[in-house]
């Protein structure tokens, strides 16, 4: 393979405080300092004036479905999403089916991943067998089978004696535990935000108390066993301030939030659009406010997207009756960039910060850096194209998002995974 | 402004001409029905269907009623013989209805918004008969119609909403209407059923009933459902009925002209003293009346409404 | 196309006098004879009808007959049907402003043998402007205006000041005048 030589972009390495224009160099794979003049004629060229490079980006919360429920997205397609919006490294959810919660399950994942990823795929396993809640799956075998983390995600975890075990025992595998935090003796029913619209839109409500209850069960359990919690997907503004107070005494507690809750509120829901149905739910303008600025302390450790396809017919629906989650792998940079960046003043490093190295640091992930040595898993993006995105014509197998027919700013032009470009203007550019 | 709207999806998106002209539209179906001939041409060779997808008697058998003395014809479908226990998707089940040429859908659904969803798939107006804890607008209008006979203008009026408002479609139609309408709507009952939300909506809560009621020119009922005990909302009936049920001693600390309304159907004993639903001051038989006349005037209003117009 | 005409009060009151002429010639008891004004146009008219006549007036209201529904936008206010006798064995004249195609009295039919069965029922309007689509003829009309169909034709009756009535004939395109006014009141 001929070396790569990525001129004259904004290259942002978060890791290593870079962020200045400049050249990167790829051989066999790997970031080099430099190439010899004569490796400079040889190598493939990308002028990149213009674009920002930065590290391949990495998502540690994906459902892609597969096994078993391949109509809605395949890891094919998944991947295949992830890399037309810059991600190098997604990590999937266990609740396929049958969910994640034996040995055999991960390898049928690693074996297909090995042959249908066009980015790298890590699996997580279950805490509980079934993700029932009911007894623990076999943790220590799924972290031998090869998972980064266990979850029960989309279900949580209700008895407090078990998910004290839980994080006990995979404490020592040194296995991060994530957990979708939800009391459901307190949203039976619940399909939004409950608040003054639901009321008003006579819908069930799903109460920010109902996150806060398992956010602050998870804070103290953390703190009481030494475990490392990461609690997924914060929608709450209460959840973000036990965070940040459990952070000040020193609890392993990680958070992250998705593109969603920080560029929508429960508002939207005026016009009942399934496409904005998920779990937790889109909650209000304080909420969203909290979240932001959780993201910009630190309180909140990362951002990750949620991806979860549903086919057309599926979401199609009355509200009540629709299935939750949205698409988020192809908007989530530009969804991103738009509210941190733009609306928020974040600057770009700390943005791309928020999706790179952290998230691969939070799961003891290779990637989300361009140092010498590395994998050289890129993403080149311009920060400041308009597009209109269409979901029909994305790469995803659903088409659930609220973004389609809106016009974004800030757009992935290439992708590359060790070194290899996988995705480039607009078409994967690999078999 | 002359009517323009096909679909009745909702009270909170008509403005009060609208409200307005639908009250009168009714006033005119209400004079028409005590003619010898109790029945107009209107909608003669139009076909509505009730698709009624929970259970329902009283509000099925008054859009029955009205669309029949528009002269059309209504084919009447109900939870129990229909597909959606076969598991087929709304969207399906109403282009059906539109492929077998229905002019004009009724439909009464358990999820909040499918009427607003059907609006969007088919071509032929939709009116909803209440969909969950949304809306039912056409009791709105039936009810502000009767109070109006009542009270005159409902402008400044004291009007009370007492029970289950949290589940309460028609507590919602009635706040968007007498809200626009210009009442001063106090909600009251246990702060499990009646939540601080709903003040956003222009309507004050309150769990003091003697407050509430002194003095008030109105005051509708809510069914009190048995399903929100088991579900923790309130102790028990019984303990409902000595808090927040009217009896004789509450009503009279109503404004001495003041009337009792009630959607039905009734829990005597529970909500409402047997005696009271009964007594003078009950204008409960008249909604049911009158919910003719208004269901005809929307019936007729938004099969003239523009194919253009949309919402 | 052609030019905006106006026809003044005086030409209106001398038609209308005329009408009142002829109904009283061809009914010699005008206490039995119901003269219905067809909402709104046709209201005024037959007040002034009933005045010169010594008939009791009326109003049809036709909206719940319409044969146009959804074609054009439901108007909001129309007077309703007021008959202030049994219309059973009674004779009626109908009274309209104009008489174009028809379909109004058709209507107006229609509705009024919702109230029963009268013995007799005529005609009268104050302008025909030709054009028909029904096989129907005014028993009484007061002008004969023959218009072409792009044209509009606007009767302005006022119930305070006779001196203010007009008629406009007027390209359909035209702005609307003297909005309003039309509705003439109730009996």
């Amino acid at each position: 393979m001929p070396s790569l030589w990525i001129r004259h972009a904004r290259v942002i390495d978060p890791a290593a405080k870079r962020d200045a224009v400049g050249d990167l160099f790829i051989t066999d794979g790997k970031f080099v300092a430099s190439l010899s003049a004569a490796a400079r004629k040889r190598a493939r060229q990308i002028d990149a004036r213009g674009l920002v490079a930065c590290p391949g980006l990495v998502d540690i919360h994906v459902h892609f479905r597969e096994p078993g429920q391949t109509h809605k997205e395949t890891i094919a397609t998944g991947t295949r999403a992830a890399a037309a919006g810059g991600f190098t490294t997604v990590v999937c959810m266990p609740n396929t089916s049958p969910v994640a919660d034996n040995t055999g399950t991960i390898q049928l994942i690693k074996d297909v991943v090995a042959r249908d990823a066009v980015v790298r795929v890590f699996p997580t396993g279950c805490i509980t067998v079934g993700m029932k809640g009911q007894s623990l799956a076999p943790i220590g075998s799924l972290k031998r089978a090869g998972v980064v983390a266990i979850t029960d995600d989309g279900e949580c975890v209700q008895s407090n004696d078990l998910m004290r075990r839980a994080v006990e025992y995979a404490k020592m595998f040194d296995l991060p535990v994530m957990d979708h935090c939800q009391d459901y003796s307190m949203t039976q029913g619940a399909v939004m935000n409950e608040g003054v619209m639901s009321t008003r839109l006579g819908l069930r409500g799903w109460p920010n108390a109902a996150e806060d209850l398992i956010v602050a069960r998870n804070v103290i359990l953390a703190e009481y066993t030494g475990a490392h919690i990461h609690l997924q997907h914060i929608s709450s503004k209460f959840a973000v301030d036990v965070i940040r107070r459990a952070k000040t005494r020193g609890a392993r507690i990680t958070a992250e939030a998705t593109p969603h809750h920080i560029a929508l509120t429960d508002d939207a829901l005026a016009t009942y659009d399934p496409n904005l149905k998920m779990n937790p739910p889109l909650r209000t303008e304080e909420d969203r406010q909290a979240i932001i600025a959780g993201l910009r302390d630190g309180t909140i450790d990362i951002i990750a997207t949620d991806h979860a396809p549903h086919t057309d017919y599926e979401k199609d629906k009355e509200f009540d009756f629709a299935p939750n989650g949205i698409l988020g792998l192809e908007t989530a940079l530009a969804v991103t960039l738009d509210v941190l960046g733009r609306q928020h003043r974040f600057k770009l490093p700390f943005i791309l910060d928020l999706m790179t190295r952290r998230p691969a640091r939070l799961l003891h992930l290779a990637g989300g850096t361009l140092e010498v040595g590395a994998e050289a898993d890129v993403c080149l993006f311009d920060p400041a194209e308009k597009w209109t995105y269409d979901a029909k014509a994305g790469f995803s197998k659903s088409n659930n998002s609220p973004w389609t027919g809106q016009t974004l700013t800030g757009r992935v032009k290439t992708t590359l995974v060790g070194g290899r470009v996988v995705f480039d203007h607009g078409k994967i550019t690999v078999p | 402004m002359p009517w323009t709207r096909r679909h009745l999806l909702t009270i909170e998106q008509l403005s009060l001409d609208e409200i307005e002209q639908i009250h009168a539209t009714a006033r005119a179906f209400k004079r028409a029905l005590q003619r010898s001939v109790r029945k107009v041409p209107a909608l003669r060779g139009k076909t509505i269907v009730n698709l009624f997808l929970e259970p329902s008697t009283r509000t099925r058998m008054a859009f029955e009623m009205a669309a029949k003395r528009l002269s059309a014809d209504v084919i009447s479908f109900d939870a129990a013989s229909s597909s959606a226990t076969k598991g087929e998707t709304l969207r399906d089940m109403a282009e059906n209805l539109q492929a077998l040429q229905a002019d004009m859908i009724v439909i009464r659904h358990a999820a909040a918004g499918s009427p607003l969803y059907l609006s969007r798939i088919l071509d032929i107006p939709v009116v909803n008969a209440g969909d969950g804890a949304h809306e039912h607008p056409t009791q709105g209008l039936l009810d502000t119609f009767t109070m109006k006979e009542h009270l005159g203008s409902l402008r400044g009026r004291k009007v009370v909403i007492l029970g289950d408002i949290l589940f309460s479609r028609v507590a919602r139609s009635n706040i968007h209407a007498l809200t626009k309408m210009g009442a001063a709507v106090t909600l009251v009952g246990p702060a499990t059923l009646v939540p601080h939300w709903f003040t956003a909506m222009g309507v004050k809560v309150s769990h003091d009933l003697r407050g509430a009621l002194a003095d008030a020119e109105v005051v509708m009922l809510l069914r009190i459902q048995h399903e929100r005990q088991a579900a923790g909302h309130f102790p028990s009936l019984g303990e409902y009925t000595s808090m927040f049920g009217l009896n004789k001693t509450r009503a009279s600390w109503l404004n001495p002209k003041a009337i009792i309304m009630h959607p039905g159907p009734i829990n005597r004993g529970v909500e409402i003293d047997s005696e009271l639903a009964d007594g003078e001051r009950s204008v409960i038989l008249e909604q049911v009346a009158n919910g003719i006349a208004v269901r005809m005037a929307v019936l007729y209003l938004c099969a003239g409404g523009q194919p253009e117009n949309v919402t | 196309m052609a030019a905006s005409k106006t026809i003044g009060s005086k030409e209106i009151q001398a038609a209308i006098a005329r009408l009142a002429a002829a109904i009283s010639a061809r009914h010699r008891s005008p206490g039995a004879l119901l003269l219905l004004g067809i909402a709104n146009g046709g209201i005024e008219l037959a007040c002034r009808l009933a005045r010169l006549t010594g008939a009791r007036a009326g109003v049809l209201d036709i909206s719940f007959h319409r044969d146009d529904l959804a074609r054009r936008p439901i108007p909001k206010e129309r007077a309703p049907t007021h008959i202030p006798a049994d219309v059973s064995d009674a004779t009626v004249i109908l009274v309209d402003d104009v008489l174009y195609s028809g379909r109004t009295v058709k209507a107006a039919l229609d509705e009024l043998f919702d109230h029963g069965r009268p013995t007799k029922v005529e005609l009268a309007v104050l302008v025909d402007r030709g054009c028909r689509r029904l096989p129907f003829t005014a028993d009484y009309a007061g002008l004969s205006l023959p218009t072409a169909e792009d044209e509009n034709v606007v009767v302005l009756l006022d119930s305070t000041s006779a001196t203010r009535d007009r008629i406009q004939v007027r390209p359909a395109d035209a702005p609307a005048e003297a909005k309003g006014r039309r509705l003439s009141r109730s009996p």
